[in-house]
């Protein structure tokens, strides 16, 4: 019999219990920057880990894509004495657009890459992203290097300005994240996923079965493409500036960092891996590394190094290993109650 | 009836022609567009930064030197990528870092040597031994450091292309974040060419760079070199029979080891040599190292990964697209430059992928 309540999905439960009650246990702090962050990060993270877990595609393409997505909202509502377009239409109209033309360059991105696949895939994507970075950084019309500011000043009123009013953007956030967490949980069900995840198997015999291989990659992507958008929108409101630097090489390392020390291979990995890096980003950014020197960089590139080399699974794979070693280790003391938690797969 | 049969077979015909211009239609329409940008660059660009090249010929041929001499950049830095690509499937993502490492070595060798007191130094206070000096042993130290990353991090994890990719880019991170605490890589750091290749030498009616002829210079000798090494020499031979078959490699009694240990050394060596020419080319910043990985990956996707030829063809091709939209786009209003050139880098790539995927001379693993 399948056993509907784990130690997994009880962990998982009582921290949306808690990130829903947010406002009433955390500190203004952690409301406004740390976690309502770590939503938007894990979004990003979320369009990476579905392509790679799900599609067999390890792509670095996303953060150009949430960058564009930013930088249209900027160009689209912002007004007056700022760089770029500063059009100063709707907010609304601005995100439609932004995630549009974002999830449009998806598509082109996608249908362009969707040939290549392995080590071939994360070199284009990450080329993709690059030269997204230095486009925008050359061509002054849309914001040239410094950016667009001031865009708390034009959210669509439900956002209100997230500067007075954090606790709305937060559970805009929130409830985001939980909507692509469900709908991809849900897409990956349908046979479209079943497809999706047959071609990361096997593409061959997909092909020969008749399934149209590069058309099942270039819809993931995508698909992926407009998650990232989601977050890139969320990013703006939530940064109130945007300039190339913000979706440069360093970003998009860092998201896969992000996804790393989560897990590459299971969705709650991003969730996770952008807590502990906004953790980690946030309590050591004045360290002084002892003996080789350096900063955050160094911290976060030798943890990214050692899950990199010892755990390829990320902190979730650390915790299956623990877990099921644990429950070994108690069952051999005579805990013959919790080695019926988990049912062995025949 | 035969009229009937004439019918059917004129349908198929123009079925026939229709399919085979369907087929035919992209690769006409690239090279309309290619021809086009030649007609463009020729005659009609007249609101670009030096006009068209028939009303401009020196500047003209002075931009296709230019597209020429950097290709030579091009091709040292992405020859090294490609190398270590090639065998090992590793794609070393630290590379850019690898490259202002080497660079910044040879900068402090030279403020040493040179006496230079941590400013700039003038070109006619160093020798040719200072340059050639400190890019040797940069390079080396480079080869170096290459050797030890690639036993202490990759050896035990061959055969995993994603996560050997993961270590590589751990390493980046680290290094470059290393390189701005102790070697002030946050500020821009030149070094100086030597007084004897700092100088302008005609060719026809213009005078050029020799300093950018000599990085054209090394580049054909690094490639003639390499040439000969992958197919005239033993280790050459068994470099080129793993890239083909690794696993048969080995099983007939080639330490594959070794010979990966000797790729990696090399690419790195190339890698550190070729940040040297790029710190005196256009000095060296944090940045730079990122810039330097995109151009090596734009070479190698368009060259194709692992060939020799393909980093050349590669390096041509994005160096001459690089500056010719950087000099032959209209100009923006304030008569200065053009912003759009990167979108023509990505028009590149785009065209040789949709053509072929592996890139001009990539071959399937």
């Amino acid at each position: 019999m399948r056993r509907y309540i784990t130690l997994d999905r009880g962990i998982g439960i009582a921290a949306l219990v808690l990130v829903v009650l947010g406002p009433l246990v955390f500190s203004g702090y952690w409301v406004s920057f740390i976690l309502t962050q770590t939503f938007w990060l894990g979004i990003a993270a979320t369009s990476m880990i579905f392509l790679s877990a799900y599609g067999g595609m390890v792509s670095l393409g996303q953060v150009g894509i949430y960058g564009v997505a930013g930088i249209v909202l900027g160009n689209v509502v912002t007004t007056g004495q700022v760089k770029g377009l500063h059009l100063g239409w709707s907010p609304w109209l601005g995100v439609v657009l932004g995630i549009g033309i974002a999830t449009a360059l998806g598509l082109l991105l996608g249908a362009l890459a969707s040939r290549s696949t392995g080590i071939y895939f994360l070199m284009l994507t990450l080329t993709f992203g690059v030269l997204i970075y230095y486009f925008f950084s050359s061509v002054t019309s849309f914001s040239g290097f410094s950016g667009i500011s001031g865009i708390q000043g034009h959210t669509p009123h439900i956002v209100g300005d997230p500067t007075t009013h954090p606790n709305r953007l937060y559970y805009i956030a929130l409830v985001t994240a939980f909507l692509v967490y469900l709908g991809v949980r849900y897409l990956v069900r349908t046979p479209f996923g079943l497809t999706l995840q047959g071609v990361r198997d096997d593409p061959v015999r997909m092909s020969s079965l008749g399934y149209n291989v590069t058309l099942h990659r270039t819809l993931a992507f995508t698909l992926a493409a407009f998650i990232a958008s989601l977050a890139g929108v969320l990013f703006v409101w939530w940064n109130d500036h945007v300039d190339p630097t913000s979706f440069g090489l360093g970003p998009i390392i860092d998201l896969l960092i992000v996804c790393v020390i989560g897990s590459l291979y299971r969705l709650e990995g991003a969730w996770v891996g952008a807590f502990a890096f906004v953790l980690i980003n946030n309590y050591t950014q004045s360290v002084n590394v002892p003996v080789v020197g350096g900063s955050f960089n160094t911290v976060i590139g030798l943890i990214f190094l050692v899950i990199v080399l010892l755990s390829p699974g990320g902190l979730l794979g650390i915790w299956g290993w623990v877990n099921r070693h644990g429950r070994a280790l108690l069952a051999g003391a005579g805990a013959t109650m919790l080695t019926k938690a988990r049912p062995v797969k025949p | 009836m035969t009229e009937y049969v004439a019918n059917v077979r004129a349908q198929a015909d123009r079925a026939e022609l229709v399919r085979l211009i369907a087929r035919r239609l992209p690769r006409v329409l690239v090279l309309l567009l290619g021809a086009f940008a030649v007609a463009w660059v020729l005659f009609w660009g007249k609101d670009t930064t030096y006009g068209s090249a028939v009303s401009d010929p020196a500047d003209f041929f002075k931009v296709v030197l230019d597209s020429l001499t950097f290709a030579g950049l091009l091709f040292v830095v992405a020859s090294g990528f490609t190398l270590i690509f090639g065998l090992m499937r590793v794609v070393n993502m630290a590379h850019g870092s690898f490259f202002l490492l080497g660079g910044l070595i040879a900068y402090y060798l030279q403020q040493d040597f040179a006496h230079g007191g941590g400013f700039g130094l003038n070109s006619s206070q160093v020798s040719t031994l200072n340059w050639v000096l400190p890019a040797l042993i940069g390079a080396v130290c480079l080869a170096a450091f290459g050797l030890i990353i690639q036993q202490l991090t990759l050896r035990w994890n061959q055969g995993q292309e994603l996560r050997q990719a993961l270590i590589t880019i751990a390493i980046s991170v680290i290094v470059a974040d290393q390189l701005l605490a102790h070697m002030n890589a946050g500020n821009a750091q030149d070094i100086s060419w030597p007084g004897s290749l700092d100088r302008f030498v005609s060719i026809g009616s213009i005078q050029y760079s020799l300093a950018r002829l000599f990085m054209l210079a090394a580049g054909l000798a690094i490639g003639v070199l390499l040439w000969i090494w992958l197919h005239k020499t033993r280790t050459g031979m068994v470099i080129r029979a793993g890239v083909d078959d690794r696993a048969m490699v080995s099983a007939l009694g080639v330490n594959i080891q070794l010979t990966f240990a000797i790729a990696f050394v090399v690419g790195s060596l190339l890698a550190g040599f070729g940040g040297v020419m790029g710190g005196s080319f256009a000095g060296l910043q944090t940045d730079v190292g990122s810039q330097w990985l995109l151009n090596s990956l734009v070479v190698v996707i368009i060259g194709g990964m692992g060939s020799l030829g393909g980093a050349a063809a590669g390096a041509c091709l994005y160096a001459f697209v690089s500056n010719f939209s950087a000099i032959y786009l209209p100009t923006t209003s304030n008569n200065c430059c053009t912003e759009y050139s990167v979108a023509f880098t990505f028009g590149l790539l785009a065209v040789v992928l949709a053509f072929r995927p592996l890139g001009l001379f990539g071959r399937p693993a």
